[in-house]
């Protein structure tokens, strides 16, 4: 089986590319039509969002992304973008929120109808989004997935749509800064964080001890730490704004202060 | 007594919880930058590292790393609430700082085998030496600081 050439990807990448374009028209079009009906939305989320959607077309499209074909450091430079640090940055863009406020009420009442889903319910729990999240990437990484998915642009769609969903889900169960309906408690996510940013870690040592099939050991190996270090570093992010969360939600109330 | 020191004293738990966690995290980081980068005598994984070692040592790593941020916020918290005890979280924060020493040199590198404290060197029994003695010694330091503070309440105090 050979990887596929660059011709191949091209479709994929100019798909990539419109997609994100729209989603960057979309944002600012949403605001100026909140802005209209409610407070004035922050102009800083809408950065969030324009570095989220950038970071992310960036590994599906262009330079980094036709690197990663042939180059593992490059790929995981590309899945650390696509599946931590654009759905983080997003999440901070709040973008159901935004949704909700350009929608008339009836449209609203309907989306809410949807998030209170069962399916949506078990989704988000953090367990499941954290399973989805890191488990698959054991599948991708642990199976033959990897060598596969360059070989089909279909599974290689399927195979990064899911890398930054599943990212995203992740992100949205553990840090409630956008719409959440179904809540659960800071120790309860901060358990299953360090479950996920264990076995994340405990991944890329077994990529490091045996990179997937065809990979060259020294590029396996500096993939690997990167994996590692880099996701050390995004997880760090996550970390202090869920205990952000934790401190300004367990402020002691006006009258407590009173005293001290 | 002021209402302010009766209730620094009423919750000791959150003063040992926040040096505990912190110091768990620090040495971690500390153990990281020095150990793994710095002198480069830790090995990422030095190719005999069985499966269960390299579990025990992802998860306890993770778990140090939010230990290190939840350390800080809780004694924040602690703060704002009047409720930190400097002496009680040393005490405490040196007893993470061992504690993790002492787990690391002895179930990390020599139950389940996950890397030496050095490789190539003839003596490697004197590395684990001072490695856990070192551990030993900062829980040591921890307990006397934390039995001090608790030493130097007055009944009325202890609430």
């Amino acid at each position: 089986m050979d990887h596929m050439t660059h011709a191949e990807f091209l479709p994929f990448e100019i798909t990539v590319a419109i997609l994100a374009c729209v989603a960057l028209i979309l944002y600012p079009a949403a605001m100026h039509i909140a802005n209209k009906k409610h407070r004035k939305w922050p102009a800083s989320r809408c950065i969030f969002w324009f570095l989220g959607i950038i970071l992310a077309a960036a590994a599906l499209s262009g330079p980094l992304a036709r690197l990663s074909h042939t180059d593992f450091t490059a790929h995981m430079m590309g899945h650390l973008l696509l599946g931590m640090l654009a759905p983080l940055l997003l999440v901070f863009s709040r973008p159901m929120t935004l949704m909700v406020r350009t929608l008339k009420v009836s449209t609203a009442r309907k989306m809410s109808g949807c998030l209170n889903k069962k399916y949506v319910r078990f989704v988000t729990h953090p367990l499941v989004a954290a399973t989805l999240n890191i488990g698959g990437l054991y599948l991708i990484y642990m199976t033959d997935l990897f060598t596969l998915m360059h070989t089909e642009l279909w599974l290689f769609a399927l195979v990064h749509i899911h890398v930054f969903l599943a990212g995203y889900l992740f992100t949205i169960s553990i840090l409630y800064i956008d719409i959440t309906t179904h809540r659960y408690s800071f120790i309860y996510r901060a358990i299953v964080l360090i479950l996920a940013l264990g076995f994340h870690k405990i991944l890329s040592k077994l990529i490091y001890a045996q990179p997937p099939m065809g990979i060259q050991k020294t590029d396996g190996e500096i993939g690997a730490l990167l994996m590692y270090y880099g996701g050390d570093i995004v997880d760090i992010g996550l970390i202090i704004v869920l205990c952000c969360q934790w401190y300004r939600s367990t402020a002691p109330k006006k009258q407590d202060e009173a005293w001290s | 007594m002021t209402g302010k020191q009766e209730a620094r004293w009423a919750r000791p738990a959150r003063n040992i919880w926040s040096g505990v966690l912190f110091g768990i995290g620090l040495m971690a980081l500390i153990d990281e930058i020095i150990f793994h980068q710095l002198l480069q005598w830790h090995h990422f994984y030095d190719r005999s590292t069985p499966f269960i070692g390299i579990m025990s040592d992802g998860l306890l790593n993770a778990f140090a790393l939010f230990a290190l941020i939840a350390g800080l916020f809780l004694f924040a918290d602690n703060h704002r609430r009047n409720l930190a005890h400097m002496r009680m979280w040393t005490g405490a924060f040196f007893t993470g700082l061992g504690g993790f020493q002492v787990f690391d040199g002895i179930v990390s590198h020599k139950v389940l085998q996950i890397h030496q404290v050095r490789y190539g060197v003839d003596n490697l029994l004197l590395y684990d030496l001072a490695w856990n003695l070192s551990g030993f010694i900062l829980i040591a330091v921890g307990v006397v600081l934390f039995v001090q503070a608790r030493n130097r309440m007055t009944p009325g105090e202890a609430g």
